[in-house]
């Protein structure tokens, strides 16, 4: 059963664009030529890998692809270093504020998660929260350029993610035993060598996890840099976009989703395999 | 609901859209209906067809041969806009608004970057504006003219601070953007929005002297419409002419509808005079491959890439 959703809600739809990749774009409904057609009764498939090497016969794509790697993994980094400390507070608190505070990172995503980005608009934009505070206090003369950088990015990705990295993080966290620690400063661990040596390798689950379900959307994010990001912020989702809608070439669009796709699943894969072993590891 | 003319377009080209009556604008529709999407119009179900402005449709019909698949519902023209006092404080009362150096002059455009320089995201008209600037012929699809286009925007590109189609009304209208390329309609809705917030933001429009593209907003019937009786009723509806008369009155956009009272008659950045009026060309409908020299030129510009 879990089998049929897979192949009805992942597999038809990558197979499609997979299809609609080895088309050619051609103006017509649907606009690309077909794959698949008869020839005196026989089928006859034509599959055009030219969209492929289009691909990478312009730098454009590569640099795309690399900016948006860059990206997700700056602002999980980010995330990784705001949310553990977060993480690790919420996890030793009393159950009761400990409940209180997981509320508080669940809660802003009860708000669409176009109108918070938005709201980063008014907040950093020239005449916006920020830069009208600090002209009020006397700090700058003029509005500081915030909205459409790249740093505008960052922290819109940060702060859209950041409890996808908390949460994790606390699931993992919450189970530790405070008995280790006592066991390690008993030893004569320093507080600091304590979190090294035993709070930090038996989180590491929970940190890998948490950088994943930060990353891989991030990769993708076409809202972010669309809104908050500048003209020069290249991700790969806004290339996606254009060759969609713009170029109207739906199979060079359908290619770039298949390269970021394999550019995903990949380390994804990797990771799995590397875990299943570690697991093995253990029953042995 | 669609909230551009990209979105419809990937909407009507997957078929079965659900759409009765849409309304992409011309450059858009004529490939549409090379595409095959649209059904030709039943005249005779549309007796208001008559109301059109015959100057316009003929404009039109190098689009949509005939004025068969079509009927129009707005126009407008694509010109400078601009923030009165910003622009004064920064170029003095003599700043030449009527003139595209505002915006590709790099001694000017390069004094307004502070207070934001917003360009339409959509070079199949800005391109064409540069070559018109560049007196060379706007409509031009040879890729050695285009790229004198590009080169031009390439020297102004430090000095613009968004590439946004539909951001630049709040923009405007809240005093983030003192400069634009935008829609005369656009620009009209920003300036009034200024005027209700009274936080004293003064929005200016302009066409200017070298002329601007006009383009066209237009109704059409896809072919796998659901309800193509009522389709036409609901079009001849839109061309009676108290109804466009009040649509103009609130949109700020200009109407072929010669037989619709004009509120806007008298405001020349809706209707712009005689004499400016043949100064406005209208854009042609690229051919794919030019189209993809356009956009990957584009992503140059605004990316560097």
């Amino acid at each position: 059963m879990p089998y049929f959703w897979l192949l009805l809600f992942f597999a038809v739809p990558f197979l499609i664009a997979l299809k609609i990749s080895f088309a050619k774009a051609a103006i017509a409904m649907p606009p690309y030529t077909d794959v698949l057609y008869w020839v005196d009764g026989f089928p006859v498939v034509k599959l055009r890998g030219e969209n492929y090497l289009y691909l990478l016969g312009d730098s454009l794509y590569i640099n795309a692809y690399l900016s948006s790697l860059k990206i997700a993994v700056v602002s999980t980094f980010l995330c990784l270093l705001l949310g553990y400390p977060m993480a690790y507070s919420i996890s030793r608190m009393a159950p009761a504020t400990r409940n209180i505070a997981l509320l508080l990172v669940i809660l802003p995503s009860w708000t669409s998660f176009l109108i918070r980005i938005y709201a980063w608009v008014g907040i950093l934009k020239p005449n916006g929260l920020i830069n009208n505070y600090l002209m009020y206090l006397g700090l700058i003369d003029s509005p500081l350029k915030m909205l459409h950088t790249p740093i505008a990015v960052y922290i819109g990705i940060v702060y859209a993610y950041l409890p996808f990295m908390v949460l994790p993080l606390y699931t993992n966290l919450v189970k530790h035993d405070h008995r280790l620690l006592e066991a390690a400063s008993d030893l004569g661990a320093k507080p600091w060598q304590a979190f090294l040596k035993v709070t930090l390798p038996l989180s590491k689950a929970g940190i890998i996890a948490g950088c994943m379900l930060v990353a891989i959307p991030a990769v993708g994010e076409f809202v972010i840099p669309e809104m908050l990001g500048g003209p020069e912020t290249l991700m790969i989702g806004r290339v996606l976009w254009q060759e969609f809608f713009n170029n109207r070439d739906w199979p060079v669009a359908s290619a770039v989703a298949m390269v970021m796709l394999a550019l995903l699943i990949i380390p994804i894969m990797i990771f799995h395999r590397a875990q299943a072993k570690e697991m093995e590891g253990k029953l042995t | 609901m669609f909230d551009s003319n990209e979105v419809l377009e990937a909407k009507l080209m997957t078929g079965k859209s659900g759409y009765d009556v849409v309304v992409p604008s011309l450059t858009f529709l004529a490939r549409q209906i090379q595409a095959g999407v649209f059904m030709p119009l039943d005249k005779s179900k549309i007796p208001n067809y008559a109301n059109m402005d015959p100057q316009i449709q003929a404009l039109i019909a190098q689009n949509d041969k005939d004025n068969t698949h079509s009927a129009n519902y707005l126009w407008g023209t694509t010109g400078i806009a601009y923030n009165e006092d910003m622009l004064k404080e920064r170029l003095g009362a003599d700043a030449p608004v009527d003139d595209w150096k505002l915006i590709f002059d790099p001694q000017y455009i390069s004094k307004m970057t502070d207070c934001g320089v917003y360009i339409l995201d959509t070079p199949s008209e800005i391109l064409p504006i540069a070559l018109l600037y560049l007196g060379e012929e706007p409509n031009s699809f040879d890729p050695a003219v285009i790229q004198k286009g590009v080169d031009l925007m390439l020297k102004i590109r430090p000095h613009i601070t968004q590439f946004h189609s539909s951001q630049v009304i709040d923009a405007l209208a809240n005093g983030d953007a003192c400069l634009a390329i935008a829609w005369s309609g656009d620009v009209l809705q920003a300036a009034n929005r200024a005027e209700e917030a009274g936080k004293g933001v003064k929005v200016g429009y302009s066409i200017p002297k070298q002329g601007a593209p006009m383009w066209f907003d237009m109704m059409a019937i896809p072919k796998d419409a659901e309800h193509p009786n009522n389709a036409h009723v609901f079009i001849n509806y839109m061309l009676k002419a108290e109804v466009m008369a009040g649509i103009q009155n609130y949109v700020e956009y200009a109407s072929a509808n010669a037989a619709a009272a004009k509120p806007g008659i008298g405001d020349h950045r809706i209707y712009p005079t005689p004499e400016v009026q043949a100064t406005l060309f209208s854009l042609a409908v690229i051919p794919p491959e030019v189209d993809r020299i356009f956009n990957r030129a584009w992503t140059t510009i605004k990316t560097g890439q």
